[in-house]
């Protein structure tokens, strides 16, 4: 909402809930951009609006359920997740979509990220990875980069971030990708995917954090981010999620890891109901 | 076996068993749990049982998730329940506020056990009482029941649901390792449709609906996700439209009709059993397993001519604040046996109110009272 | 309201539970009165101590434990170290002489079935409650020989009812040959 340029109707404008805005998020922040391209990847999905259940936990992205007029839910610290199991296994024609940041899916959700995996919940997950709590004032997390700053690391990080892509795909997700806030037709393309893909999608979002995360670490405009993106960004499409994590003298490896077959939890639900009677008569 | 797939007929059940089939006669249709003694009876009588009913049960990862699971199921519609013990109680407390929050129907079942952490895992006690009342942050009112029996599980587990959907609050059943594991015979009938309860639902269209528009009775009527609501809601403070509103007004209007919508319906909510309570002079009053005991007590005082009645609390959240009040102004004394270092006697003693003195026997978990110690009690206030 | 009392104690992986299942069954369901079963146990699975007690009456029961048992069925040393000495006069105790040795002075002497043994020569030694079970029947009237019957065939694995069928008569017949206690039928 820092436009100048008054404008009519956007595409997303639809599926905004208008009377919430203006946001909360800073300028330059990408978790904006990545709602849009979410919109827009509903809008050419052609998927039942009324049918598609957000959910998020808590933080900056967290707060996504509270602008998209979905049935939305906004929820507490990493628990989206089996919220949304539980959403999704209680009504399977539900399209069950979790939005939410890295500190909350990754650190304090990440026990819930593995399992849902495994399990292979039928759920497209929607991961805005910025590097740092943002909502808190820009404290580290399970993501931020070794010796990067925070408010909570003044001296530098000394801890390994985790490799997300590897991470959930060796839990089991059947779909994983990768993308920065400048490849918004990408990222567009692969919630699209992601959406119509029974079984537990997973992308992860670079976005800008441009007030605490940069301003911390020599990226202090949102632009600065996205000229790190461009001139780091690889896509390889197919790569080994053990070969793309984050370093800082590396590439930012992009693109879909992952995009394979499995029973989703919903089916191997359905075989315990179907063994279960089996007996039974 | 009824037409819905649920349990009919007489069984020799233990008491988490008939907790399980209670939630099925209820209509519940998803469970999400974590195994945990003495709790896991349920569980497993659930993932047995469950999908004969075409129901869905699924074991999570930890009890913060099972907690989140059956709120969420409930938005999709479902009857939802978990069971747990302490510590998995106490990993429940958030999104027990959660559920409180975003008024959400569920079922949370408590087979309490002895602690503080793990405590006694195999062994009773009732000291998760207060942890019901207030063990989830922030201001709120909660619905607790506590069954004495097998058969009374089987009851209030339905009892439960139909609270829950109709007061659209997580609702507890607070029952300990003694009744838990107690096996006697437990009678299930076939519960008429017209004695289970659903939530409100809106029956206006869906544009201009308000999730949190409450009805004179101070309940708003439920949507569930996917009907074309496209409704928001938050743990954050928010207003009838579920949005966020940040100010101590918005506040103060959410909260006082959380707590409300319970406060005001209490009469019809609060049930207990009276014993000889006409003519006492000293009422025990006491709950679950332990009012089982003090009954023993109670007639051994009344063949020693006491005057003594027994109160035995069914729901103890809310709790009988008006029936203890009117007790307080007959009788001389209290006699509160918990298996705890007092919780529930605090309750009492507040009602009570100095007009009659209120008397604690306390018993720290691992077993239950020897009558004796009650009956002494009694005795003593007696005099 | 007549009230009685069992109270089956040994170590787990005898099947004391499962005894105390099928007796408190037996009482509520197929003699149509009321039971309790408690039962207590440590935390291991197998070779701890266990006991099942069971309160039988013809009324709602209000208090659920034992507190002054008819029977006692006891399954090992330990246990019979522990209620040997506060047994009322007229209670009846059943022991595997395989697994107690009673003291010699112990009035009235405790009736004594080789059920573990019994049930090795049957083929299975997990029957050995089973065949207890079937002693009590013969020499006990706590529960009716039918109601036991039954309550073992509705309890025991689907596929074994034959079997356990067996083992329980090898007790009962059993009892009636051995369990005369000075005409007493105990209980």
């Amino acid at each position: 909402m820092t436009s100048s340029t008054k404008v009519e109707e956007y595409i997303t404008d639809s599926l905004l809930r208008q009377d919430r805005m203006p946001h909360i998020w800073c300028p330059g922040c990408g978790i904006g951009p990545a709602v849009g391209c979410f919109i827009r990847a509903i809008e050419s999905s052609g998927l039942d609006q009324d049918k598609i259940a957000l959910i998020s936990g808590i933080g900056c992205t967290g707060r996504v359920a509270g602008y998209v007029k979905l049935d939305s839910f906004h929820t507490t610290h990493g628990r989206a997740l089996p919220f949304a199991m539980g959403l999704g296994l209680g009504n399977p024609e539900l399209n069950v979509v979790v939005f939410s940041g890295d500190g909350d899916l990754i650190a304090i959700g990440g026990n819930h990220l593995i399992h849902t995996a495994r399990r292979n919940v039928d759920m497209t997950v929607i991961c805005l990875n910025n590097f740092n709590y943002g909502m808190t004032g820009g404290q580290m997390g399970p993501t931020t980069p070794l010796n990067a700053r925070s408010n909570t690391s003044p001296y530098g990080n000394i801890e390994y971030p985790f490799n997300v892509p590897y991470l959930v795909a060796a839990s089991g997700a059947t779909y994983v990708a990768r993308w920065t806030m400048l490849h918004a037709r990408q990222l567009e393309w692969s919630i699209a995917e992601a959406l119509t893909k029974p079984g537990f999608s997973f992308i992860e979002v670079l976005g800008p954090c441009p007030t605490l995360y940069g301003r911390m670490n020599k990226m202090a405009r949102g632009m600065d981010s996205l000229n790190y993106y461009k001139e780091n960004s690889v896509v390889r499409n197919g790569a080994d999620p053990k070969d793309v994590d984050l370093t800082s003298d590396g590439p930012i490896v992009v693109g879909k890891f992952v995009d394979i077959e499995r029973p989703t939890f919903w089916e191997q639900c359905q075989l315990v109901i179907d063994r279960a009677q089996a007996k039974k008569d | 076996m009824s037409e819905n797939g649920a349990l009919c007929g007489t069984y020799f059940l233990n008491g988490d068993e008939p907790c399980a089939e209670g939630a099925m006669s209820a209509g519940c249709r998803f469970f999400a749990g974590y195994p945990i003694t003495p709790a896991t009876e349920v569980a497993e009588r659930m993932s047995e049982r469950l999908p004969h009913v075409g129901g869905i049960y699924v074991q999570m990862e930890d009890e913060i998730a099972s907690m989140n699971a059956i709120l969420g199921a409930s938005w999709a519609g479902m009857k939802s329940m978990t069971s747990t013990s302490g510590p998995g109680f106490s990993l429940m407390m958030e999104n027990l506020g959660l559920g409180v929050m975003l008024e959400t129907p569920c079922v949370v079942v408590n087979i309490q056990r002895a602690g503080p952490s793990t405590g006694l895992p195999t062994l009773t006690a009732q000291g998760d009482m207060m942890q019901a009342r207030w063990g989830s942050h922030g201001s709120y009112e909660i619905i607790a029941l506590v069954p004495s029996s097998p058969q009374e599980i089987f009851d209030l587990t339905i009892e439960a649901f139909n609270l829950s959907e109709r007061y659209r609050v997580p609702v507890l059943v607070m029952s300990d390792e003694a009744v838990g594991h107690m096996s006697e015979k437990v009678v299930i009938p076939e519960i008429a449709p017209e004695n289970l309860v659903t939530r409100p639902r809106p029956n206006d269209g869906r544009e201009g609906y308000l999730p949190f528009k409450a009805n004179d009775d101070l309940i708003p009527p439920m949507a569930i996700a996917g009907e074309g609501y496209r409704f928001h809601v938050t743990g954050l403070t928010h207003d009838e439209r579920g949005y966020p509103v940040m100010t101590a007004e918005a506040q103060d209007k959410l909260v006082r009709r959380l707590v409300d919508k319970i406060r005001v319906h209490r009469n019809d909510i609060i049930k207990y059993e009276e014993i000889g309570v006409e003519d006492a002079e000293v009422i025990v009053c006491a709950y679950g397993i332990s009012a089982r005991i003090a009954r023993l007590a109670v007639q051994q005082a009344r063949e020693e001519s006491v005057r003594v009645g027994l109160l035995r609390l069914i729901t103890v959240w809310p709790f009988a604040e008006d029936r203890i009040r009117e007790l307080a102004q007959q009788v001389k004394a209290f006699v509160v046996p918990e298996i705890n270092y007092g919780q529930i006697v605090l309750e009492v003693e507040r009602c009570a109110a100095g007009k009659a003195r209120t008397l604690l026997v306390e018993h720290m978990g691992g077993s239950v009272h020897n009558p004796q110690t009650i009956l002494d009690a009694i005795k003593k206030v007696a005099k | 309201m007549s009230t009685r009392e069992i109270r089956i104690s040994g170590f787990g992986g005898q099947g004391v539970v499962l005894s105390g299942q099928i007796v408190g069954q037996a009482a509520s369901i197929y003699d149509n009165g009321f039971s309790t079963l408690t039962q207590s146990y440590g935390p291991e699975a197998r070779g701890g101590s266990c006991t099942a007690e069971i309160v039988i009456s013809s009324e709602p029961i209000g208090y659920p434990y034992v507190q002054n048992p008819d029977v006692l069925i006891i399954l090992s040393q330990e246990a019979y170290n522990k209620y040997k000495n506060s047994l009322s006069p007229d209670a009846l105790m059943i022991i595997d002489p395989d697994l107690v040795n009673s003291d010699a002075d112990q009035t009235p002497a405790p009736l004594a079935i080789p059920a573990t043994r019994m049930a090795r020569e049957l083929g299975r030694a997990v029957v050995a409650n089973i065949i207890t079970l079937g002693f009590l029947a013969a020499v006990s009237d706590i529960v009716s020989l039918e109601a036991l019957k039954n309550s073992v065939l509705t309890s025991v694995p689907k596929g074994t009812e034959e079997f356990n069928t067996r083992a329980f008569e090898t007790g009962y017949n059993y009892g009636l040959e051995h369990g005369k206690r000075n005409g007493v039928t105990g209980g």
